[in-house]
């Protein structure tokens, strides 16, 4: 396959250097959610849209910002952006999908602070330098791969829970980053897949 | 609550809920990204640890004098210019001075502004109170995030690298355990370490569902 053909980028994004499992991000709500199936569900799908929407404009903003010469504003104009188009979605899911809003409402506000939004924009853009429909494979694919991710450990988690003879300490969190672990060596396999 | 009262008693207890009873890593799991990527090496992790000391104070100083001028509605969006802008200073820092670990940390830099611990902290403490308890706060926070940083950092160099702070301290016959570098060592180390502070510090497990 070619260096950066779209479907490269889509496996490497989605397995190979998986945003949860590789570059390590997203933790917090993973922790918080990966408790139980149906949670994780819902954040995932709400991380995919948002990252696909978030990335596009930042693109846009990038490289309005390069023309320009202001790129040491970039932090601060990505976040913005990325703050306003959550504020966004949440203003008209909860005019238009009220159904929509119920199921995944309450993970909109957290993914502001979710650093695989910021760090996805980042990378399609400073890091990477891609086109804008590479840019937007890698965006949606690097986010399907932390839902991928988040919904193995959830699955993991809640049987592990049947059983029910985790170390206390290790309860909650601990035994979430032991799995979460376990899952990274197996996505190593996947390396030199491209 | 009266603050003027209590004044030094409170003082104390803030620092001491920061870097103990309510460890940001430990007890309520934020700012584990950072935690997790950028502590295979110590000299990262110092570096790492110092952006977020010095952001995590500037922002307390800002957001905590102005409390009472922030409209509740877009006090978020406040937290996060400001945290942003305090970034963006670290990050030219580290590339002006530091242009070698600034290589190494990459992204991670400018993600210091999703770190949730700053988030946290001006959340639930800079907005209610004033800047001497706030400064006290973010240093607390901020040190206890660094000793974590650090101890992970330490253990994870040794063994994944042999070396401390890149000079050699383990024997000439040593086997560097690789899978420590990569990131599911990271995962590992910290899930002990979670394991450790909680059991140490009597923290009761979530609660099912």
């Amino acid at each position: 396959m070619a260096e950066n053909s779209l479907l490269s980028i889509f496996f490497t994004a989605l397995l190979i250097q998986n945003v949860a499992l590789f570059y390590l991000l997203g933790m917090c709500p993973f922790i918080a959610l990966s408790r139980s199936m149906k949670t994780a569900i819902g954040m995932g799908a709400a991380v995919i849209f948002v990252v696909g929407l978030t990335s596009s404009a930042n693109w846009v903003m990038y490289q309005l910002l390069d023309m320009t010469g202001a790129l040491i504003l970039q932090y601060i104009v990505f976040i913005i952006v990325i703050a306003a188009c959550v504020q966004l979605v949440e203003m008209i899911m909860e005019r238009f999908f009220p159904a929509l809003q119920a199921s995944f409402g309450i993970f909109l506000p957290l993914i502001t602070v979710n650093c695989i939004v910021l760090f996805i924009s980042l990378k399609v853009t400073t890091v990477d330098g891609l086109s804008y429909i590479q840019a937007l494979v890698y965006s949606l694919s690097a986010a399907a791969g932390f839902w991928l991710a988040m919904l193995l450990v959830a699955a993991i988690y809640e049987k592990l829970n049947l059983i029910g003879n985790v170390p206390k300490g290790l309860q909650g969190p601990g035994i979430i980053m032991i799995i979460t672990g376990i899952m990274a060596l197996s996505f190593m396999g996947f390396s030199g897949m491209v | 609550m009266n603050l003027k009262n209590i004044f030094g008693k409170k003082g104390a207890k803030t620092i001491k809920n920061g870097i103990w009873r309510e460890h940001p890593i430990s007890s309520a799991t934020l700012g584990i990204c950072s935690a997790l990527a950028i502590s295979n090496k110590v000299e990262n992790a110092i570096a790492m640890s110092a952006g977020v000391i010095f952001v995590l104070v500037l922002t307390s100083v800002i957001i905590s004098s102005m409390r009472k001028l922030i409209p509740g509605r877009v006090r978020i969006i406040i937290y996060m210019i400001t945290i942003a802008a305090g970034v963006t200073i670290v990050d030219l820092v580290l590339m002006a001075y530091f242009p070698t670990i600034s290589e190494a940390m990459g992204p991670y830099v400018p993600l210091i502004i999703t770190n949730c611990i700053i988030m946290g902290r001006a959340e639930a403490f800079f907005i209610q109170n004033p800047p001497q308890h706030s400064i006290l706060d973010a240093l607390a926070n901020g040190l206890a995030y660094a000793y974590t940083l650090l101890v992970i950092a330490i253990f994870r160099e040794i063994f994944a690298f042999g070396t401390l702070l890149g000079v050699k301290v383990t024997p000439a016959n040593w086997v560097d355990w690789v899978v420590l570098a990569a990131p599911a060592g990271a995962f590992f180390v910290i899930g002990i370490f979670l394991w450790i502070t909680r059991t140490v510090a009597g923290i009761e497990p979530p609660g099912k569902g």
